[in-house]
């Protein structure tokens, strides 16, 4: 079975959560419905016919000019070789999806930072809190628009260009 | 470290009735290990450890961010800095993230040349960690032994592009350099004698019985457990799992090389424990040498870059690369909107996801243990920060 | 030293003191030449330390300061000595402070009954063995003291672990050192030396198959004792920095670690003295101070063999973990330890007066697994030889 039969059942068993084009390569990208994603996931982790028993990545994208923020999953099958990629996409100004860190471990790391670093907040995860950054720290460092706060606990972050005379 | 995020001094009843405390122990940013900047906060009753959190950040040096500011061509130097003890690899990432989104395909020297880089630093690497491993176990002398050996291959790699430790060897289309004359040569004579010495390291240190004896059945990592907490590399391979990016989603040049993929079988404990990790890298050196026989004598002629525009505009689009890092494999994502300068750039390193198993691995876990968990899952602070 | 004071009281050396304060002096004296004398052995024994350690993991070692580095151990006290003395602030500043030096008094107290030759011990107590293992036990004290003090989670954990493990070695070394004992029925260190002979076969290591067993659970024990690998979890660099000794610098670190290289020697001196014969020589000359001097060396070679011995193994072994440093005591050497003393019991009800037969078979025995070790690490070498000089570059 292969990546295109795959997405056809899904698409046959959810319907429009996911979508109808799959973009072949690779690995191969649908997207999908930003509050299903946990369906979505764990029947394609259950059903054997697909058996992605691994997330190999979890990435938030910031889609400025879209105004959305978009995750994408990469989902790897170590019983079949498969790969594929799901894509969620969610509105800029309040970026909610569930959590998959019940289907697969690894996420609650990869969802920590994805909070930490772009802001998106996952529902029923266990303990969402900043991983990288320190735990007072204001803002998501790797949104488009993100300023840099002018000092840190009374060091400054600006100085003087070393390359002046 | 949010204090409400913990329990601190939980009370526990014992059987007998007697109040115990649990001990809260920082294992802070500073110790004498050389996995770099990590810190666990240790809840441990006596010497017995409930949890050991591990609190991660003091190596983040927003090398993500950076990317989207310095271009396609820039961020290769920093690159090398993801996983400074085995940098070609980070930096072929890099490259192949590039070339898939460009189309741009590499010259087949370039190719040898980087699969030899390659195989050097994941030799370099695995020595370092071997060694890093018996002197956390209190075994110091391998660790000597092990980095005069990562010496020479220094010495070997700074022949090929100037430099011991961050390369900065690859460039988006191929190599930097080409091989300097007599490279073959030197590299050979070195594997002439240090394939010898891994049989030396295993009978000094792998087969002690206190070695044994302190990895064995320590921390077993099920097949299972191992897929869904996404172990990579040596880690993965402990537990079980034969899978190799270089042989199961083959790039650059591999397919043409003959060898194996040394995965753990349990021989001195449950399968899946410290000592199968640690024997998996090993017998990945002695693969890694077979590796590079073959390579070093099959360099064919000619260029070892691609000619790439100095403003590298790849197309828009988004790409997921994996290569076979010392750690496993690091995942490269790579978003490009059209200009010369990456949207996003994301990677995911095998020391994350073991840094991420290490709170459920602690559980019942002695604290000398913690030491050899970390050791042997191979945990190097700049993956994990990045 | 009784017979030198009662020496120079009698030819007047001290006139017009009384009889006690005499007795004093004399005392002080040679607590001052022991003193130094303990600070040179143990600064010499972490220069040889240090240089053994460095040729095993292939490279030199202090080699600068005076020829081959040997003053080296000067230079790192004198600059110990002039730290910055930090205490910290919510340490139990008493004991932080007195902890050292009870470990020093307990390591100190030891050297009253070490024999250096016939009539070269400063106190030849008639329970010479008996007071060495009981005021070493001072140094217990000393580290969890040490260890409370630092209000040092870490610290803690290393003083509560030294504590645990010396308590227990103590008895297999005990339950050793009674096997020896029994052949010579007195506790008192130049009783025991005497007992023995200056050929190999006369040691009592070589006496019968138990007290050869016994050598090596002595040792081992010993080893425990003294916190050194493979068992110094309480000073694991990789876990604990070092350990109780953690929040010491300066001074009161150096004097730590003197007593760790000082109670090095103290191991070989009574592993020496218990099984090695001592400072027994062949009657050479008549002239008892040139006599002196051979026992001297003699005693000093054979307890700095042991001392290389553990060296070596310190840079050889890892580290055993405390679950299974207490099972290794209390499940295998106990047991072995009594089992072994119940045999050396009835081989000497068997021979009373020893067995010469028996003491030459194990002597062979011993020779040639000796021989045997020799041409391993001659084979070993010969391997090697070729790799030990490289030039990569050429």
């Amino acid at each position: 079975m292969d990546i295109a039969e795959i997405h056809r059942r899904l698409r046959e068993r959810l319907g429009n959560i996911v979508s109808p084009e799959l973009e072949v390569k690779d690995w191969s990208l649908c997207d999908v419905k930003p509050q299903s994603i946990a369906e979505v996931c764990t029947i394609l982790r259950d059903e054997p016919e697909s058996a992605f028993d691994c997330l190999s990545n979890l990435s938030a994208v910031d889609r400025k000019s879209a105004d959305t923020i978009e995750v994408y999953y990469h989902l790897f099958s170590y019983q079949h070789g498969h790969r594929l990629t799901l894509r969620a996409a969610t509105p800029r100004p309040d970026p909610i999806l569930p959590t998959v860190s019940h289907i697969w471990p690894i996420a609650d790391w990869l969802e920590r930072e994805a909070f930490d670093l772009m802001g998106v907040r996952f529902t029923g995860h266990p303990d969402l809190r900043r991983i990288l950054m320190p735990e007072d720290w204001v803002g998501h460092p790797l949104r488009k628009d993100f300023v840099e706060p002018e000092e840190y606990h009374g060091i400054s972050t600006r100085r003087e260009s070393l390359l002046k005379l | 470290m949010n204090a409400d995020a913990i329990d601190l001094d939980v009370r526990r009843e014992t059987s007998r009735g007697l109040e115990t405390e649990e001990m809260t122990l920082n294992m802070g940013p500073q110790h004498p290990s050389t996995h770099g900047v990590l810190r666990f906060v240790v809840k441990a009753d006596g010497e017995v450890m409930r949890r050991a959190i591990p609190d991660i950040g003091y190596l983040h040096r927003s090398i993500e961010k950076i990317a989207e500011k310095v271009g396609y061509h820039g961020f290769m130097p920093y690159t090398d800095r993801v996983d400074y003890v085995s940098a070609m690899q980070c930096n072929q990432g890099w490259a192949m993230a590039c070339e898939k989104l460009a189309g741009i395909e590499v010259p087949r020297k370039g190719e040898y040349c980087r699969v030899i880089a390659c195989e050097f630093g994941r030799l370099a690497s695995h020595l370092l960690s071997v060694g890093a491993t018996g002197m956390d176990i209190g075994a110091v002398t391998p660790f000597t032994h092990a980095i005069r050996e990562r010496e020479y291959i220094n010495d070997i790699l700074e022949e090929l592009c100037g430099a011991r430790l961050t390369f900065n060897y690859m460039r988006i289309g191929g190599c930097a350099w080409d091989l300097p004359p007599g490279f073959v040569g030197r590299a050979v004579k070195f594997l002439d004698r240090f394939e010898p010495l891994i049989d030396e390291y295993n009978e000094l240190i792998s087969f002690n019985k206190i070695y044994v004896e302190r990895l064995a059945n320590v921390a077993v990592v099920s097949r299972e457990m191992a897929i869904a907490w996404n172990l990579v590399g040596p880690n993965l391979r402990g537990s079980g799992v034969k899978y190799d990016v270089r042989k199961d989603a083959p790039y650059s040049v591999y397919p043409e090389f003959e060898f194996d993929v040394p995965v753990g079988t349990g021989e001195r404990g449950t399968l899946g424990d410290s000592y199968d990790r640690y024997m998996v890298r090993m017998r990945e050196m002695e693969e890694s040498c077979k590796i590079l026989r073959q390579a070093l004598a099959g360099v064919p002629e000619g260029p070892v870059v691609a000619k790439v525009a100095r403003m590298f505009k790849p197309p828009a689009g988004e790409v997921y690369v994996r290569v076979e890092a010392s750690r496993g494999d690091m995942g490269w994502f790579v978003v490009s909107d059209g200009s010369a300068f990456p949207y996003r750039v994301h990677i995911r390193t095998g020391s994350f996801a073991a840094m991420a198993i290490i709170e459920e691995l602690s559980k019942g876990l002695m604290i000398a243990d913690l030491v050899a968990v970390i050791a042997t899952l191979d945990i190097v602070a700049p993956e994990v920060d990045r | 030293m009784q017979q030198l004071a009662d020496y120079l009281l009698a030819e007047g050396f001290l006139s017009g003191l009384p009889k006690s304060v005499g007795y004093v002096l004399v005392v002080a004296f040679f607590a001052f030449v022991l003193l130094n004398f303990i600070m040179l052995v143990a600064g010499v024994t972490s220069w040889l330390e240090r240089r053994v350690w460095a040729r095993i993991q292939s490279r030199v070692g202090p080699n600068r300061v005076g020829p081959q580095g040997v003053i080296q151990w000067l230079a790192d006290g004198i600059k110990s000595v002039l730290k910055e003395d930090i205490v910290p602030e919510a340490a139990d500043k008493p004991l932080f402070k007195g902890a050292p030096y009870l470990a020093m008094i307990g390591f100190f107290g030891a050297w009253a009954c070490v024999p250096f030759g016939d009539g070269l011990i400063v106190a030849d107590l008639n329970v010479g063995v008996l007071y060495i293992t009981a005021v070493t036990g001072l140094v217990v004290v000393g580290i969890l003291m040490a260890g409370w003090s630092s209000n040092n989670k870490w610290a803690l954990l290393g003083g509560i672990r030294s504590a645990a493990q010396i308590v227990s070695y103590e008895i297999p070394a005990a339950i050793a050192i009674n096997t020896v004992i029994l052949l010579t029925g007195t506790l008192s260190m130049q009783g025991i030396i005497k007992a023995q002979g200056w050929a190999p076969w006369n040691w009592f290591l070589f006496d019968n198959p138990f007290t050869f067993v016994a050598f090596f659970i002595f040792f081992v024990a010993l080893l425990a004792e003294g916190n050194r690998t493979p068992f110094d979890l309480p000073e694991a660099e990789s876990e604990l920095v070092a350990g109780a000794f953690t929040e010491y610098s300066g001074l009161r670190s150096l004097l730590f670690f003197l007593v760790e290289w000082g109670n090095l020697y103290i191991i070989g001196a009574l592993c020496t003295t218990l099984f090695l014969g001592g400072w027994q020589v062949p009657a050479f000359t008549d002239n008892a101070f040139v006599q002196g001097v051979l026992q001297m060396i003699t005693f000093f070679l054979k307890s700095y063999f042991l001392v290389f011995v553990a060296m070596w193994i310190r840079a050889t072994l890892p580290r055993v973990r405390v679950d299974q440093l207490m099972s290794l005591c209390w499940k295998y050497l106990v047991p072995i330890a009594f089992v072994n003393l119940l045999g050396a019991m009835l081989w000497v009800v068997a021979f009373p007066h020893g067995n010469i037969v028996m003491r030459l078979a194990m002597f062979g025995f011993g020779v040639v697994v000796t021989i045997y070790f020799f041409s391993r690490v001659a084979s070993h070498l010969r391997r090697a030889r070729p790799e030990m000089t490289w030039n990569p570059i050429s």
